[in-house]
């Protein structure tokens, strides 16, 4: 991965405190698990910023490489790496994402 | 580009001899699956280091030739 393309992500992360990386946007998801990892944030009223990778094909490359993960959507709480949409879907599920959120002090919908 | 089941298994399983794998291609595409494994490597390790085990053994095909592939590991 090129200096570039490290230093965006970086920033992305640092910038927003929730940041997806998927496949389309929150509000037009161009895949599956891009579409259902999106939803149970906006289930959950988590402001969060979707960062289309299918716009940029040094992110989508590049993201991958960054976490060592090869598929996309990757979900990113203040800088930490917390799953692809299956590990995302069985916190949901086990109430362990919003035990994440708190812990990381982001608001969400009780 | 699609995947065979069977080729799915076998590499889960040369990686991870003691797997138990239980695969379903849910789409009848060969490229959307879904794996039940369940292995004694993965206790003690997050979820994040599971998966990664498995896409390991996949040797970079997940994403690639494979587009689909949920994961639910559990230890034994």
């Amino acid at each position: 991965m090129d200096k570039n393309t490290s230093d965006k992500i970086k920033n992305e992360l640092k910038l927003n405190q929730v940041c997806l990386f998927m496949k389309g946007t929150p509000d037009v998801p161009q895949c599956g698990f891009s579409l259902a990892v999106s939803n149970m944030l906006k289930h959950l009223e988590v402001d969060f910023k979707g960062i289309n990778v299918l716009e940029d094909q040094e992110i989508r490359e590049g993201i991958k490489e960054y976490s060592d993960w090869p598929t996309i959507p990757q979900l990113y709480i203040k800088e930490e790496f917390i799953g692809g949409c299956d590990i995302v879907k069985e916190m949901f599920e086990k109430g362990e994402l919003q035990t994440k959120l708190e812990e990381k002090k982001i608001s969400y919908k009780k | 580009m699609t995947l065979k089941l069977e080729e799915i298994k076998n590499l889960i399983k040369e990686a991870i001899p003691d797997a138990e794998v239980i695969i379903q291609d849910l789409a009848g595409d060969e490229n959307h699956y879904s794996a039940t494994i369940k292995s004694k490597v993965f206790s003690g390790k997050s979820k994040i280091e599971q998966h990664k085990l498995v896409y390991k053994a996949l040797k970079g095909k997940m994403g690639n030739e494979l587009h689909a592939l949920a994961l639910n590991t559990m230890e034994i």
